[in-house]
């Protein structure tokens, strides 16, 4: 069984029909692409599926539960995270910081603490180790992608390349199981993608699955399990990247039409 | 004179707390709220109800007071779980208005324009307190003002301040954080409003009376700029805009000119302060203290290594 | 078919008043949405701007006031001086906007909000400073007694504010569906950097946008003094009841304004009579309609629900 998948997934904004009962499955430890033109319904997608927008109808399945309708921080919490395409750190926080944030609510721990409110307060024991461990996890992340010594650094301040890497990481501190990336390499220069393209192995490595939207076709047809191609909303092929590539629907949809 | 002083500094002390309280719902988590008045009103009016009809101490009527108000902080904290900033600002300034007419018009409980008179003092040490005891209020509310700048420093060097910060800075990259920002707003609302509410508890004791029309939209703008003025996200600087707008109100009558000073330049002066501050220092005088969770979190768990 | 038990002919004199009460409202929401919908921030001072335009019409009024000179003369000065506020209050809105907003585009939603409530604070402010806080009577400037029709009344001066709302409301709405200039006034609302890049003057259609609200505001503004009087916190209230309206239509969306106003009119007239709410928590009718339409449908009765792009 797939980890995630979706069934006649369907959002409308007014007359525009920007996904269109669309079914994906996505299956563990592997890296899915999704590509199509610009306006193909790729973000709306991944926001219906991380509960940042509502779709109009269809569902969301991930370890086999209906999640189609829970608040974005509770899908969160069932083990899935994300980064934006326009990129949405806590600017004026630090980098540390962001990365503490997306620990955040991995150190509620319910057994322990019943009125946290007031515990917070009073700086209880349990609330020191919750910490620490927040605290721990997020050296780890900040490691991972070798930005610890820009710790203290606020997010607004980091090269763009760097900014994409932080959203990542913070992401990843929330453990999720899958990791939507949206447009990690956009604007990044050859160098950086080509690191980008390593993180994201070692990410699956790990043991996360990993979606990623993405218009460089270099990486996606490298690091890529299979691919999945939106136009107009629709699906209109999914595959291996060689059987994607040579898809006569995928290569009318980004050259147009070609005969006439 | 002196005395003169002293009553300034019991209304200093008293906005300072209200103004505290807004601090957290617009200085830390950045939601916009117009009705402080309207939770010092529910406060003010419950002690005034529970001592005058049911004879109660004031120590447990500003306890009820307190939880009475954030009751009403939850109530009008729900619609922030759907509302962003002009929105926002416009419901909880209706919901102000509506508590003021409601207040005006409940004459069985609230005994309507007339307001509640004949409200005792508090019993401390076995005497009670007047109107008249001003070193003692002095003191009483004072320790309160410190009480609440040390709740809120706790609050904000916490996780929860730096959940509250995440949230001000993008709710949306917050929420898929895992951050449950709407439990965060709540509790931010109803914490402002349980300060309103003692602060409009001490308010009724102090001048053991209350009236409706002192809790109006004025009194809401007049403790916003006391936030604004000193620099939101900074229970100190709130402290010190506090300051400011009071002295500057009462300045008129300090130095015995009130007679020639109309009371719609004092007015004037909060408008100003609003709009200058915005276009040429929206930080405020003193500004917004950025913490260092890193750091912090690092200190608190120092301790925890041996 | 009498549902409340109300005779046909207090029916249908409620539904006058309400009517007449909607019409005014829709007039300012008007000036709220025209400028959400370009700015996405809620002009706070649009009550005052409409208090300080029916003042200067109420002054130019009684300045060439001559009852000697008979009634055409009156009603002369009278159009004369509803044209006079709303220049004034256009004029008004236009400087208020370079000043108190045009800096804060780029700031924090937070700052152009506060400094709106700053702007009228004063603006109220100084009108009591200068007008002084005693209500002043505009007396109506043709003979206002009440015509019967079915048994229930209308007041000329009702009938006046129910035309002088229909043909503002038709003039905006053919205005900004016909013109080039209410075409790029659409534009920007709807896109403005595109608006930008296709040549349209973006400052010029903000400018622009508050002058019309303002305006309208202004002729709102006197058509209430004369039932209310003239005093310098008259827009509070009536702006706020405005603002609601317009939210109620779906603010930035212009026939949701005229409609917003007179569902509120209509409600606030019935809600007295029918449910039988004191006079005294009349204000709270409208303050209970907004918090239950921003909770149920936030995007108002006219609007699609729109989620924020992420
Ligand atoms: N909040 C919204 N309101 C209205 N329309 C929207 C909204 N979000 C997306 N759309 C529309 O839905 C369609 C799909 O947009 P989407 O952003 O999902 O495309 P995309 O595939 O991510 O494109 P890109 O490659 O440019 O990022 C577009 O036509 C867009 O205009
Ligand atoms: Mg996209």
């Amino acid at each position: 069984m797939p980890l995630l998948y979706t069934q006649n997934l369907r959002r409308e904004f007014g007359g525009v029909i920007a996904v269109a009962d669309v079914d994906i499955e996505i299956f563990k430890d592997s890296i899915t692409g999704l590509i199509g033109p610009n306006g193909a319904g790729k973000t709306t997608l991944f926001n219906t599926i991380t509960g940042l927008d509502f779709p109009t109808s269809g569902h969301v399945f991930f370890k086999g539960e209906d999640i189609t309708e829970l608040p974005a921080y509770k899908i969160t919490r069932s083990g899935i995270a994300r980064t934006f395409q326009n990129i949405r750190l806590f600017k004026d926080m630090t980098v540390f910081e962001n990365v503490m944030i997306g620990r955040h609510f991995r150190g509620n721990n319910p057994k322990i603490v019943k009125n946290k409110f007031l515990n917070f307060i009073l700086g209880r024991i349990y609330v020191k180790k919750e910490e620490k461990d927040i605290y721990e996890n997020s050296i780890k992340w900040l490691n991972f992608f070798n930005l610890l010594d820009m710790r203290d650094e606020y997010a607004k301040n980091l090269p763009y390349g760097k900014q994409r890497e932080l959203e990542i990481a913070r992401a990843l501190a929330t453990e999720p199981e899958i990791l939507f990336l949206d447009e990690p390499a956009a604007g990044m220069n050859p160098q950086e993608t080509d690191s980008l393209m390593k993180t994201i192995k070692r990410i699956r490595d790990l043991g996360i699955t990993v979606v990623l939207i993405e218009h460089d076709m270099k990486l996606v047809m490298n690091i890529c399990d299979k691919i999945i191609v939106l136009n107009y909303g629709k699906k209109i092929a999914e595959g291996t990247p060689s059987q994607v590539q040579n898809n006569k629907d995928v290569i009318e949809a980004y050259l147009g039409k070609t005969d006439d | 004179m002196l005395n003169f002083i002293l009553l300034i500094f019991i209304y200093i002390g008293i906005y300072a707390i209200a103004a505290m309280g807004l601090n957290l719902i617009v200085g830390y988590t950045g939601l916009l709220s117009l009705c402080q008045a309207g939770f010092l009103a529910i406060g003010a009016y419950t002690t005034a109800v529970l001592m005058t009809t049911f004879h109660m101490g004031f120590w447990e009527s500003m306890i009820i007071s307190g939880f009475i108000a954030s009751l009403f902080g939850i109530l009008i904290g729900i619609p922030t779980l759907r509302l962003k900033g002009d929105y926002l600002a416009i419901a909880t300034l209706g919901f102000g208005e509506i508590v003021r007419n409601v207040i005006l018009n409940w004459d069985s409980v609230t005994k309507g324009p007339m307001g509640i008179n004949g409200i005792p003092g508090p019993s401390i040490f076995g005497t009670t307190l007047s109107s008249m005891d001003k070193p003692a209020w002095i003191v009483i509310i004072w320790i309160f003002v410190a009480a609440t700048y040390y709740f809120i420093r706790r609050i904000i060097r916490s996780r929860v301040g730096r959940a509250l910060e995440a949230i001000r800075e993008d709710e949306i990259a917050a929420s898929s954080m895992g951050i449950n920002t709407a439990k965060y707003k709540i509790g931010a609302f109803t914490t402002g409003a349980f300060l309103a509410g003692i602060a409009g508890s001490l308010f009724a004791a102090f001048n053991q009376s209350v009236a409706p029309l002192t809790f109006d939209f004025m009194m809401s703008i007049m403790i916003l700029c006391m936030a604004v003025l000193g620099g939101l996200g900074n229970s100190f600087a709130t402290i010190v805009g506090a300051v400011i707008i009071v002295l500057a109100s009462e300045l008129p009558r300090l130095m015995g000119i009130s007679h020639i000073i109309p009371p719609q330049l004092n007015q004037i002066l909060f408008g100003l302060i609003l709009v200058l501050m915005m276009i040429y220092r929206p930080q405020g005088i003193i500004g917004r203290i950025k913490l260092n969770y890193a750091k912090i979190v690092k200190e608190e768990i120092s301790d925890l290594e041996k | 078919m009498n549902l409340f038990n109300i005779p046909s002919n207090e029916l249908l004199q409620h539904l006058i008043n309400g009517l007449t009460l909607g019409a005014i409202y829709s007039l300012i929401a008007l000036g709220y949405t025209m400028v959400y919908g370009i700015l996405k921030f809620i002009n706070f001072a649009h009550g005052e701007i409409l208090m300080a335009g029916t003042y200067a019409g109420y002054y130019f009024y009684y300045f060439l006031y001559d009852p000697s000179k008979g009634a055409a003369y009156t009603i002369g000065i009278f159009i004369a001086a509803l044209v006079i506020a709303m220049i004034a209050s256009a004029i008004l809105g236009v400087v208020i906007e370079k000043v108190a907003y045009k800096p804060l585009r780029k700031a924090p939603r937070l700052a152009p909000l506060l400094s709106a409530i700053g702007v009228s604070i004063i603006l109220a402010n100084l009108a009591a400073l200068f007008f002084g806080t005693k209500s002043k009577k505009f007396e109506y400037p043709f003979n206002n007694s009440s015509m019967d029709i079915g048994g229930s009344s209308i007041t000329p001066n009702q009938l006046m504010i129910l035309a002088v709302g229909l043909i503002m409301m038709a003039g905006l709405k053919l205005f900004v569906d016909r013109t080039r200039l209410g075409k790029a006034m659409r534009a920007t609302s709807q896109n403005q950097p595109v608006a930008a890049l296709m040549g349209i003057n973006v400052n010029l259609i903000i400018s622009l946008t508050f002058a019309i609200g303002s305006a309208l505001a202004a002729v709102a503004g006197v058509l209430i003094a004369l039932e209310y009087k003239v005093y310098p916190t008259m827009g509070t209230m009536a702006g706020l009841k405005a603002f609601i309206a317009a939210v109620v239509g779906g603010i930035g969306n212009i026939s949701g304004a005229m409609l917003g106003g007179i569902i509120l009119g209509l409600l606030e007239t019935f809600g007295v009579v029918i449910l039988g709410i004191p006079q005294g928590l009349k204000d709270t009718i409208a303050f209970s309609v907004l918090i239950l339409i921003l909770l149920l449908r936030p995007s108002g009765i006219l609007m699609k629900n729109i989620r924020e792009k992420v």
